[in-house]
């Protein structure tokens, strides 16, 4: 008769993973982390590589026949022209300090998500075709073959790097591991195999000018409907100006602000702060065709990023103004910082950034001649400028979420603090290790904010999810300020997972609230009809 | 000696215990960072499930499994379980698996207590179908936000576009019927 298994023996459920090495072990793609593939018309808009319609749960990824080669020859034009990326592929003494860093290893726990992994993905490639221990010791030196398998493998985790950079905080050769998954994906893309979530934005900010596709005349119309709701909660009537040739300053914010809650609140702050300052000389327009701060070509190439980067300063001089002011966005920062001046500069057309208001030279941006709304903000409220009621924010409780390509890219850490302290009266940190340059990613950064891939964005934003909800039990917060519009848009999905009762919000958003216009009528809510502190019993016709 | 009174006296060994069986699906690599990183922030998920065994551990001990009182621990673990790779059968199974860490205890010289720990499991058994419960609601949360997402941006977008017209409030769509 057979043994009958002993109830303990019933429940044990062997979990241990494999304990192959990395190399040998395969990669599964698993529902919930990877995002749907580039359909072929959004290839094809912009011309590149390889339209077709596929699938990433596809056996055949319909490649060309030498697809390696095309790859391999990719990989050897990079090598040749960005030396960073030669000594990133180089200078690695994998030493481990950055594999604890990165928010999708600290949620998942896969060690392919540790950054020194992820780039090892790459790295065995470079080994094994650009090297002599590599092409002689293969395995041995670190090196591997090419197969479909393994290309398989870099494309599932090169859509799991955020490009956040916490990890290079912590290299002590500074490596720049967002740089290594960028010519991940400019490989990637060599055969068309970029993700839809990224490539139909190229595909639309190319043709239109934004992510979304949004024609001018709806661009307009949903910017006036902001001008509806102002009017509605404050009695005053702003108007923007649209494609106004000879302003002197161009506005340009990412469309998420306009199209998605709750950036739409956000929009609806920079428009009351325009209108306030209109009598003070602010001589200020919007643009229907620079109508994206974002740049979702930077997700996908650099020469991409560079083409959807370069219709920012087109409009600029076609205008005729003087100066760029952007809005509250993540990696449009980073570009604009780090890489609009070698793209598409120097901007010699323009002129040196002076608020007309306080006639601050703004001289870091001397050079891409465009100024971040939240540093011209606190300038306007260092020199006392606007007419603020902070208590009309007395009924949130904030805390900071530093979007990580304005800290991490550009060292913005005090402009956005200072601005929230003054329109607010209630504002708590989270704790040190996940803020300022230490600060954890949305989870949702680089492209990576689509539907499909929930799960994955729920693990990388668990460390960010983590520090909010120790402050929301501790100080009571209950708004997320954030200056992205990426997080904008994945950061109230996370919160409605990890800390349902906290709510997020863009920074103008709160100064939209405080700031006292002339000529308002007492207001009784804030931009999102909620009643403000104190008037929750008072309806309209009371007034 | 009761089984309480040995499972308080045994807690320290046996939660670390429990939890080394949790991190007992992750890879080596993975293992050792949830173990030794002590900073809640730097490592929220070994923080999160070490106080969520910890609690849980108290509420079977302390309160025969009481639902109410184990939902806060349980939704603290499983929550983020429920968004990692396992199926559900390995994200729940360190309830069940406590059973043999009571077990192996008792078996060390205190057969005496076996009458109590069948009283346990069964607790345990009632405990582990509430952990699925838990998790359906997580995984459910998951496709429900999913959804929600879709629908703000696309129904935002065509509202603020003016592309669409809704009844308002207190609006009727046939003031008189004159049919």
């Amino acid at each position: 008769m057979a043994d009958i298994p002993k109830p303990e023996e019933l429940a044990k459920i062997d979990h241990t993973p494999p304990e192959t090495p990395w190399m040998e072990t395969p990669t599964v793609f698993r529902d919930g982390m990877w995002c749907y593939g580039a359909k072929p018309q959004n290839i094809e808009a912009v011309g590149m590589p390889n339209p077709r319609e596929w699938s990433p749960k596809d056996e055949d990824w319909k490649l060309p026949d030498n697809w390696k080669e095309i790859v391999l020859d990719g990989m050897k034009d990079r090598l040749g022209k960005f030396r960073s990326f030669k000594l990133f592929m180089d200078i690695c003494v994998r030493c481990g300090a950055c594999a604890d860093k990165c928010h999708y290893f600290i949620g998942s726990g896969d060690p392919k998500n540790m950054p020194v992994l992820r780039a090892e993905l790459l790295r065995s490639l470079y080994r094994k075709n650009f090297t002599l221990g590599g092409k002689l010791f293969g395995k041995l030196a670190g090196g591997r073959d090419l197969t479909m398998d393994v290309f398989k493998e870099l494309w599932y985790y090169m859509f799991q790097c955020s490009e956040c950079r916490r990890c290079s905080v912590f290299c002590p050769y500074g490596i720049d591991t967002a740089e290594i998954t960028m010519m991940g994906r400019e490989l990637i893309n060599l055969l068309g195999c970029n993700i839809d979530w990224i490539q139909a934005p190229v595909a639309n900010c190319y043709r239109t000018g934004n992510h979304l596709g949004i024609q001018p005349h709806a661009y307009v119309s949903m910017i006036e409907f902001f001008c509806d709701e102002i009017e509605d909660v404050t009695g005053v009537r702003v108007n923007p100006t649209f494609n106004r040739k000879g302003a002197e300053i161009l506005f340009i914010t990412p469309s998420g602000d306009v199209f998605a809650d709750p950036g739409t609140y956000t929009a609806m702050g920079y428009l009351m702060l325009f209108h306030y300052l209109e009598s003070m000389g602010l001589d200020i327009t919007w643009s229907t065709y620079a109508s994206e701060g974002g740049n979702f070509g930077f997700f996908t190439s650099h020469e991409m990023a560079k083409r959807l980067n370069a219709k920012m300063y087109a409009e600029a001089k076609r205008l005729g103004v003087k100066w760029i002011l952007g809005g509250e966005c993540g990696h449009m920062w980073r570009v604009v910082h780090q890489y609009m001046d070698t793209f598409n500069g120097p901007a010699d057309f323009l002129e040196e950034p002076v608020s007309p208001i306080t006639g601050t030279k703004f001289e870091n941006a001397k050079s891409t001649k465009m100024v971040h709304i939240c540093e011209f903000t606190a300038d306007l409220i260092r020199h006392n400028k606007l007419n603020l009621d902070p208590s009309r924010n007395d009924n949130l409780v904030v805390t900071f979420h530093d979007s990580c390509n304005p800290s991490r890219g550009m060292g913005f850490f005090e402009e956005p603090r200072y601005v929230i302290k003054n329109v607010c009266n209630n504002f708590y940190e989270m704790p040190s290790n996940t803020i300022r340059e230490e600060t954890f990613c949305c989870g949702s950064g680089a492209g990576l904010n689509a539907g499909e891939n929930l799960e994955l964005r729920m693990r990388g934003g668990l460390p960010r999810a983590n520090a909010v909800k120790h402050v929301h039990e501790k100080h009571g917060v209950n708004m997320l300020a954030c200056i992205c519009a990426i997080d904008r848009a994945a950061l109230p999905t996370l919160m409605e997972y990890w800390v349902p009762d906290v709510e997020v919000t863009g920074v103008h958003e709160l100064v939209g609230n405080a700031l006292i216009l002339e000529g308002e009528k007492k207001r009784t809510t804030d931009l999102r009809g909620e009643p403000l502190p104190g008037m929750e019993d008072i309806e309209d016709e009371d007034l | 000696m009761t089984l309480r009174d040995l499972l308080i006296k045994r807690k320290d060994d046996i939660v670390k215990e429990w939890f080394d069986l949790v991190l007992e699906a992750y890879p080596d690599e993975s293992k050792d960072f949830f173990r030794k990183q002590q900073n809640r922030f730097a490592n929220p998920m070994g923080h999160n499930i070490r106080e969520g065994i910890s609690g849980l551990y108290d509420v079977i001990v302390d309160h025969g499994c009481d639902s109410e009182k184990a939902a806060p621990f349980l939704d603290q673990i499983i929550r983020i379980r429920a968004i990692q790779e396992f199926p559900p059968s390995v994200a729940l199974a360190f309830v069940l698996e406590f059973k043999e860490l009571v077990r192996r205890e008792v078996s060390a010289g205190h057969e005496e207590l076996s009458e109590e720990v069948n009283k346990l499991e069964q607790n345990l058994d009632k405990l582990a179908l509430q952990a699925f419960d838990v998790y359906m609601g997580c995984r459910e949360r998951i496709f429900e936000l999913r959804v929600n997402e879709l629908r703000n941006l696309m129904f935002g977008a065509l509202e603020r576009a003016n592309l669409v017209s809704f009844p308002a409030e207190g609006e009727k769509e046939v003031k008189e019927n004159k049919i």
